[in-house]
């Protein structure tokens, strides 16, 4: 009898707490910024395209939904000729964020992707470049790589000597 | 053999081998940079150290580099022992200190040594704090890319450019950590074996330029056992596709062909599978056309017709039996010109009717006397030159063994060889790439080279006819190659079909029959034109005139031509004339061409990368090559066209294959000469399935999903037990089935390690492919009587010579773009003596009279060139439809060049 009215008193009680349930849409819920959600591309702080088409977002993903190609510029500067993810098939577990060294592609707060018609959840590279660093403001993979693209030579890169001059004859 | 102990286990191991090399073939993981199993060791990187004990007691041990230590029995060894684990990750950390931060656009990415080898030592972050050391890059050509900051300093690009492939243009320069790589300035690397550097490299400072251009990783290619099509060495290779055009071509160790190398012309040539030039549909008159209406088309024109047939050197055995069969056996030409194929023709006979066995080229390798008469072989079967380049140090080796000097210690060995080089001669009518390690060199034209091979022949074995009114000179030559391969272990006499000349072929065979006749084991291997030359000539087709002259008389009135351009091999006159007197012409090609272009009916014909057949090399080794991709459009194998399942109302019972296996076995039961075919790879229903994509393949779900969301079925192949996916079989595939090479911490092509019973011996299972001709001891045979006479110049009929280029000659790897830009313009190289005879200077326009084609040609003056004899390029435009050799005239055309000047 008594574990009875405990148990009525419990339920009661609740009804007095602060509400959990969210009305969304009316109402938005707060996502932390690390939120596993929409994927983009970002750029680094100089504007230039992040994604170096590494291929390693591709191979890191379980579901097998990311394909894209490389090509260079003719300075030598990589980046992917065509980028598509599926969403359709994606599980937003983040490999891919994980697996990018160069903090191109970022999974963001934002899950409403929801369509009607499933070949629109295929999403290119104009769909998903953004115009900004996302949550990496600073870094720039090609002021830290050895390799030369148009504006940055051989050892203008982040703790490079200059580049050695085999013509010297000096040891 | 010997006991050695590896974490105290006793293992058998060979005593004449070095640590790492055993630890390897043990299946142990030791990490390594500089040691190579075909270069040898050098002790250089310092990356394979392990701990070696004197016995059961010591307990402290001392750190050596396995690669630099003998396998003595007893020999005591810990790869685990933690001093040197942190050895070699100490080690690695020193190799990285100034390599640059670029793996992500780095091409060697997902496949690099480094890579391997760094994750093996467990090194992962860097210490040093310092700026890094950088270089500047050099243009190498087109073949090749150069990223130097990369660089480990292993010295594994200039042991095998230069000691191992004979280069002069790429060397270390500078000292201590700022050792460089490159040549002496930008330009095109020389060496033909150049593109080998990209797999050599540990790292990415040499990278295929051409998969720079469309790139992908190796995890994402889709992979198939191949065999190139370039030229009759029948070289293995692995072809990897994305995205529905070819990606590039790497090295499927055979040990038996070509080992861990590739010549250039079959590693890049592969492109002309992607060219806009490419035959994608049936044509109708010129007019796209659909598929039913082309092969009603074909069913029609077979029923009313009477066809004839002209196979190709260039198509599978499977696709010439397929036509053999549409047509009839006696309306079957073989599509080379006449020449060229009644040499092939004797050559084959020699091969099968003599005493002396065609070696594979590993064998070649290890000859240790060679004569080479009339070929210039690094342009025409380049892997066999540089297999030529390892024979020359057979003889001078042995004073090592001697010395008590292992064979793998590389440098020792190089030092006490210094130049000496065991006796190889080239005798031919011009200079070749390999005349800087020959013996001695001769000149001559094409009979005069016959000449001093029946003489070499005499002089071994007095019952062998001598040649008649011989120079003293040539005699003496002739004794002193007699001598040579007299004294020799295991000769070997070499010659081919690029002078057209039969009495050489006969003269060769002559030479190591009279040598088998003393009871040499010699070796006689022949360089046939194409890379099916071999397969043809075993089916025995009629000759080609023989084809022009059924259509003059009538008695046919429709052409099948398979893969071929006919004016590549008859000239412009007659190849019209058959082509415009055959009321109906049908050609099955890849590409357009000339012969497509006049064509009533053309099928699309799958590239090598495109479907499966059977290649025959020079060796007379039937080689099987597999789809890697399935074929964009229309494309299909020649052998799949010319089926009754397509085409209709063929008689029941004719050309009734459906799948490879079926066309096999139909070949071997109609073919005796070829029965041994059935064995060249595993049929399709022995095995489970075998996968074609890496298990990390990517993109599975997104490839085609900007086409429909909706992913279809995996295409299936009903022609072998690869699979267009990455699910596979529980067991390993069998060696003829392997489409790349990877184990679990090897993702280069290092890895090959895994697949070989030792390392660098044949792959586990034996090596792929199948000998059609084995030599038994007790053959009849006799020796040729007749000596061809004396070559006289004369200023009226010029002898053309054809002049092969590795680059160009080719008919299907000069429409790579990577290739072409390294063809040679058309030119006619000439005597100095004669030039000046004729009054004609260098770079001058010189007009070349054959029959009744004419052309205007660059002069060549060249000091190597017999009198009377002129070179043309073979194969290259404008002279590519001439069948040489040929007799001609020249004559200068001075005024129109000095014209403008005056």
């Amino acid at each position: 009898m008594f574990s009875l009215l405990r148990s009525l008193w419990e339920v009661f009680k609740h009804a007095f707490h602060p509400r959990v349930t969210i009305q969304y849409p009316e109402q938005k819920p707060y996502l932390a910024p690390r939120y596993r959600g929409r994927i983009i591309l970002t750029r680094d702080p100089d504007g230039g395209e992040r994604c170096v088409a590494c291929n390693l977002c591709a191979v890191a993903c379980p579901v097998d939904c990311i394909a894209l190609q490389a090509t260079e510029d003719e300075h030598g500067r990589r980046y992917p000729e065509f980028f598509r993810i599926n969403f359709s098939r994606c599980i937003f577990c983040g490999f891919c964020e994980e697996a990018c060294p160069t903090y191109a592609i970022q999974l963001t707060p934002d899950f409403e992707m929801a369509e009607y018609n499933r070949q629109n959840l295929v999403y290119e590279k104009k769909d998903l470049l953004i115009d900004g660093p996302g949550k990496y403001p600073d870094y720039n993979f090609w002021r830290v790589a050895g390799v030369a693209i148009g504006g940055k030579e051989k050892g203008q890169a982040e703790n490079e000597a200059a580049p050695v001059d085999l013509h010297s004859l000096l040891p | 053999m010997a006991t050695i102990y590896i974490e105290n286990e006793p293992r058998q191991a060979d005593s004449n081998q070095n640590l790492l090399h055993v630890l390897l073939s043990l299946g142990y993981d030791l990490p390594y940079f500089c040691w190579h199993p075909a270069l040898g060791s050098v002790g250089a990187c310092r990356q394979c150290a392990v701990k070696q004990f004197r016995n059961e007691q010591d307990t402290a041990g001392k750190i050596v580099i396995a690669c630099m230590t003998p396998a003595a029995d007893g020999t005591r060894v810990s790869i685990k022992d933690p001093e040197a684990a942190e050895f070699r990750a100490a080690v690695i950390q020193g190799l990285m200190q100034n390599h640059p931060h670029d793996c992500p656009v780095c091409d060697e990415g997902g496949e690099c040594h480094l890579q391997d080898m760094t994750v093996m030592t467990g090194h992962c972050s860097r210490h040093y704090r310092f700026t890094k050391r950088t270089f500047r890059n050099q243009y190498l050509g087109p073949l090749l890319n150069h990223e130097m900051n990369r660089c480990i300093q292993c010295q594994r690009c200039v042991r095998f450019y230069r000691d191992y492939a004979g280069g002069h243009d790429l060397n270390a320069f500078r000292l201590r950590d700022t050792v460089y790589f490159g040549r002496f300035e930008d330009g095109v690397l020389e060496n033909e074996f150049s593109g080998n550097l990209a797999e050599v490299c540990p790292t990415g400072v040499f990278t295929d330029a051409t998969l720079k251009r469309h790139y992908t990783r190796k995890w994402d290619l889709q992979m198939a056992p191949s065999v190139c099509v370039h030229c009759a060495a029948g070289c293995n290779i692995s072809v990897g596709e994305r995205y529905g055009t070819l990606r590039r071509v790497v090295n499927r160790y055979n040990h038996a062909v070509n080992g861990y190398f590739l010549c250039d012309r079959g590693r890049f040539g592969y492109e002309f599978v992607n060219s806009d030039q490419r035959i994608r549909e049936c044509l109708l008159g010129g007019e796209p056309t659909e598929l039913t209406r082309a092969m009603f088309r074909l069913g029609t024109l077979l029923r009313d017709g009477n066809c004839i047939g002209i196979g190709s050197p260039r198509a599978s055995l499977e696709s010439n039996f397929a036509l053999r069969q549409l047509v009839g056996p006696d309306h079957f030409y073989a599509g080379v010109a006449d020449e060229e194929w009644s040499v092939t023709l004797a050559a084959l006979e020699v091969l099968k009717h003599g005493p002396a066995p065609s070696p594979s080229l590993d064998e070649i390798e290890h000859c240790d006397a060679v004569l080479v008469l009339g070929e210039d072989v690094t342009n025409v079967l380049p892997l066999m030159a540089l297999r030529l380049r390892q024979s020359v140090r057979q003889q001078p080796v042995r004073k090592a063994t001697d010395l008590h000097i292992p064979l793998w210690l590389d440098h020792a060995v190089r030092e006490l060889v210094q130049d000496e080089r065991g006796p190889l001669f080239i005798a031919s009518p011009s200079v070749t790439r390999l005349d800087d390690v020959a013996t001695e060199v001769l000149r001559a034209a094409p009979s005069g080279l016959a000449r001093l091979g029946f003489a070499v022949a005499h002089a071994l074995d007095p019952d062998a006819p001598a040649a008649p009114d011989l120079s003293s000179e040539v005699e003496a030559v002739a004794g002193r190659i007699a001598a040579a391969l007299r004294s020799a272990r295991s000769p070997l006499v070499i010659s081919g079909t690029s002078c057209g000349s039969r009495e050489l072929v006969e003269a060769a065979a002559q030479v190591a029959w009279a040598l088998c006749k003393t009871g040499k084991p010699a070796r006689l291997s022949f360089c046939f034109p194409e890379c099916n030359s071999a397969g043809l000539a075993l089916m025995r087709p009629r000759p080609l005139s023989a084809a022009f002259q059924a259509m003059q008389r009538g008695s046919a009135d429709t052409v099948i031509i398979l893969e071929n351009d006919l004016y590549r091999r008859g000239s412009v006159a007659e190849v019209s004339t058959l082509l415009d007197t055959a009321r109906h012409v049908v050609v099955l090609d890849h590409l357009k061409n000339r012969t497509t272009g006049k064509a009533e009916l053309v099928l699309p014909a799958g590239a090598f990368a495109e479907t499966d057949g059977t290649l025959v090399n020079n060796e007379l080794r039937a080689q099987r090559f597999f789809q890697a991709f399935p074929p964009q459009g229309e494309v299909r194998a020649s052998w799949h066209w010319l089926s009754n399942s397509l085409i209709p109302e063929l008689p029941a019972g004719t050309c009734s294959w459906r799948t490879l296996d079926d066309i096999v076995s139909a070949i071997a039961n109609e073919m005796p000469d070829l029965a041994p075919i059935e064995h060249a790879a595993p049929s399709r229903k022995e095995l489970g399935k075998v996968a074609r994509e890496p298990n990390r393949y990517s993109g599975r779900t997104s490839i085609l999903a900007n086409i429909s969301v909706h992913e279809p079925k995996p295409p299936e192949d009903l022609d072998s037990a690869l699979a267009f996916s990455m699910e596979s079989g529980p067991q390993p595939p069998p060696s003829a089935l392997i489409p790349f090479f990877w184990s679990p911490g090897w993702n280069s092509i290092q890895s090959v390690n895994k697949f070989q019973g030792e390392v660098g011996g044949p792959l586990r299972g034996g090596d792929p492919g199948v000998r059609l001709i084995d030599q038994k001891a007790e053959i009849a045979w006799q020796y040729f009587s007749a000596t061809p006479p004396a070559f006289q110049p004369n200023s009226d009929e010029w002898l053309l010579l054809p002049h092969f280029h590795i680059f160009g000659s080719e008919e299907l790897s000069r429409q790579a773009p990577a290739i072409s830009e390294l063809v040679p313009r058309a030119y006619v190289g000439l005597n100095a003596t004669d030039a000046a005879l004729l009054g004609v200077k260098s770079g001058e326009l010189i007009k070349v009279t054959i029959g009744d084609s004419v052309h205007e040609l660059e002069a060549s003056l060249r000091t190597d060139v017999p009198r009377g004899v002129a070179l043309l390029p073979a194969g290259i435009p404008p002279v590519d439809n001439l069948s040489l050799p040929a007799r001609g005239r020249l004559s200068p055309l001075r005024a129109a060049v000095y014209g403008f000047a005056k």
